[in-house]
């Protein structure tokens, strides 16, 4: 039995393993709440990153594509990078999947080229991850700016200062 | 019969041992103060100018916060003051169960994870203090009794979490002894507030609001060419020329809007909506320079702060000789007007009931406040079909509708906005029922959290709110969130930018603005945002 087909039985024990792993970077009181509600609206962290991975590891049992795969990570490392998380908490949970799939499959069952294969995509999703993590950050400075902006619109435009201003910050 | 689980294996269980030693519990564990979390320190100029104690500067990111020396006396006397003044204080220190119901409502909580979040224990930080001092039990057996002593670190603690809260009182909603958790941070802020813990954010707009009467201290002549120039866009987009008329003594009515909707995006669209409305129905109104602000963010600071500043309203309408007020798209002037007016000074006698000169509706529900919200007037409208809409200019937005916390569940407007909404576009959608009228999530920085340095706050305490709008912008292609709320319009964008980037925000009378018929205008090619209305964009062109 190839990898795919592995990750597709084990399925359900990776995805419990790591919804777990990423809980656990909760506090303990939270770790409940976020497991438990099941309402995407009630629970709208817990749903968000349930689902996250759920389609990351679809994904990645089919072609692998990372184009498919972005927007899964992108919730997910769009609420941790403004949570109490540092830059290498925030994007760790990517990393604990090949250690998780070692430990639930049958690594005799397959070949060392297929492992390579796997670990070499998910360390595509990690770099990524980086990618979504920064864009995230320099999103908040951004919107830091342009809100400034637009609050005080009408006296910057009195005042003949906004086309100065609209030069430093083009997007709204 | 249903399926017995299977029970676990042996590896499984051994897997589920959690071999960390337990955390400590929360009243041993300081508080730490971390980057986005929290809003600069007053400058001492702000305090000065309305004669709040201890002005000095100080930064939260230090260790010593320069408290006075008897800052501890002042806490317990401030706090023993307002238990004998405030009964609610009293009950909600006391009655609290400790049953959850309201741990996993808040906003902050579900977006941040962080215990302290959970309105029961944000409360239980002051609760704590209080039957330490204040209760026998507390006194006798301290922490058995769930009392801890009052320290430095705690009031570092409160200040950490009760601005944290943005008093939205969605968590009252689910307490079933009807405890308002917002009274809890109003105390804690006020408390604070003794020791001269004010925020710049708050403290400036509080500063400039008593002196020059709006939150960033705009002088009479800035807001009326700030208007004027409205009145030039106006008159760009439809052909007619407004002449609003400021400080009019013997006008019927005065209009009076938050600050924001005179300077801000998209907060002057919404102006602008109010404008051509007005102006269509020849309405005998004013505009007033000096009660130029809606917004009050003395509600933030202190009850006394809040009465003070709301004042100006009643004595510009008193001052003018209008008859009755009509108020704008605001959210917490509302909260005071519906709940804290009368309890301050009692119904105004110098203003009649309220009664629209278009319909000759009697506002009986503002009988008491003579004040009238512009939806619930705009609605009557409406209902009575005095205004010719063409609801197809807004054809190009799909709109969903955000509850304002203060307007919502602080003085139960909610299908006015809605049926103004379905009146004036065809395309409308509602977010789901959890989530919206008086279960609406907060847009996270209400109650003087709208601040810049505190963005990661604001992003987590609105997720719940922009979780709910992606849902319907996936599910119908929303790309409008409207609202009746100035610091949702100044909020909200930089929220959507950051979790819905595809969706803009609109006070709910830009789209009346839109799609007014105006007698005499010209054929309309542009919104009130100078942009192409649907099907015109070739028009726009040739112009």
């Amino acid at each position: 039995m190839g990898i795919r087909e592995q990750l597709k039985e084990n399925r359900e024990k990776i995805l419990s393993r790591w919804f777990e792993s990423i809980l656990k970077t909760y506090p303990a009181e939270t770790v409940r709440f976020l497991k438990k509600t099941k309402d995407q609206f009630h629970n709208p962290v817990g749903q968000t990153i349930k689902e996250g991975i759920e389609g990351i590891l679809f994904e990645l049992t089919g072609e692998g594509e990372i184009e498919k795969i972005t927007p899964f990570l992108d919730r997910i490392i769009r609420i941790r990078a403004i949570q109490d998380f540092t830059p290498s908490e925030a994007v760790a949970f990517i990393f604990q999947l090949k250690g998780i799939i070692r430990e639930e499959i049958d690594l005799d069952r397959i070949g060392s080229e297929e492992l390579l294969g796997l670990d070499k995509k998910i360390d595509e999703l990690a770099l990524k991850t980086f990618d979504i993590y920064m864009g995230c950050r320099e999103k908040l400075y951004e919107l830091k700016a342009t809100e400034l902006r637009n609050w005080t619109y009408k006296l910057l435009e009195r005042a003949n200062l906004l086309k100065e201003f609209e030069e430093n910050f083009k997007s709204k | 019969m249903s399926k017995q689980p299977k029970p676990p294996k042996p590896d499984e269980l051994a897997k589920s041992i959690e071999y960390k030693t337990p955390e400590t519990q929360w009243m041993e564990t300081p508080v730490k103060f971390k980057p986005g979390m929290w809003c600069y320190g007053s400058r001492p100029k702000y305090l000065e100018e309305v004669g709040m104690p201890n002005p000095r500067e100080w930064s939260p990111a230090d260790d010593d916060w320069k408290l006075p020396e008897n800052w501890k006396e002042i806490v317990l006397d401030g706090m023993k003051d307002r238990l004998g003044k405030y009964r609610t204080f009293k009950l909600f220190m006391d009655i609290c169960v400790r049953c959850g119901a309201c741990a996993d409502k808040c906003h902050f909580y579900i977006g941040s994870g962080d215990p302290k979040n959970m309105p029961v224990l944000r409360a239980e930080l002051m609760r704590s203090v209080y039957r330490k001092y204040f209760t026998t039990g507390g006194k006798l057996f301290g922490k058995t009794a769930g009392a801890r002593e009052l320290t430095e670190d705690v009031i570092k603690e409160w200040w950490y979490y009760y601005y944290q809260c943005t008093e939205c009182r969605r968590c009252s909603v689910f307490c079933p002894y009807g405890i308002d958790t917002a009274e809890i941070t109003i105390m804690g802020r006020e408390l604070t507030n003794l020791l001269g813990l004010q925020t710049d954010w708050i403290g400036g707009p509080v500063a400039n609001c008593y002196h020059k009467g709006n939150h960033l201290g705009l002088e009479p002549h800035t807001i009326q060419s700030n208007i004027e120039m409205m009145c030039d866009d106006i008159e760009e987009i439809t052909g007619i020329r407004i002449e609003p008329t400021f400080n009019r003594k013997g006008a019927e009515i005065l209009f009076v809007t938050p600050s924001g909707d005179l300077f801000g995006l998209p907060g002057i669209y919404t102006c602008m909506g109010y404008l051509m409305l007005f102006h269509e129905l020849g309405l005998d109104y004013t505009w007033s320079t000096y009660a130029s602000e809606g917004g009050n963010f003395g509600f933030f600071t202190s009850n006394e702060m809040a009465k003070r500043l709301h004042y100006k309203i009643y004595a510009e309408a008193k001052r003018l000789g209008v008859k009755w007020i009509l108020g704008g798209e605001c959210g917490h002037m509302w909260r005071l007007v519906h709940q804290y007016l009368n309890t301050w000074w009692g119904p105004p006698d110098f203003l009649e009931v309220p009664k629209s000169p278009i319909t000759g509706t009697v506002f009986e529900n503002a009988k008491s406040t003579k004040m009238v919200h512009v939806t619930e007037f705009t609605a009557d409208l409406i209902k009575h079909g005095k205004i010719k809409l063409d609801p197809s200019r807004n054809d190009h937005l799909k709109i969903t509708f955000h509850d304002s916390c203060n307007t919502s569940r602080g003085m139960g407007i909610f299908e006015e906005p809605r049926y103004i909404i379905k009146h004036v576009a065809r395309h409308f959608y509602e977010m789901p029922e959890n989530t919206i009228r008086e279960k609406t999530f907060c847009c996270g920085s209400g109650s003087g959290l709208n601040a810049g340095e505190n963005m990661e706050l604001r992003m987590r305490g609105g997720f719940p709110r922009a979780n709910a709008v992606r849902y319907v912008h996936e599910k119908y292609g929303v790309n409008m969130l409207a609202n009746i709320c100035a610091i949702d319009r100044a909020a909200l964008p930089t929220l959507m930018q950051y979790w819905v980037p595809e969706v803009d925000v609109c006070g709910v009378h830009e789209l009346v603005g839109n799609a007014l018929v105006m007698t005499g205008e010209k054929k309309r090619t542009m919104d009130l945002r100078l942009e192409p209305l649907p099907g015109m964009e070739d028009e726009e062109e040739e112009e």
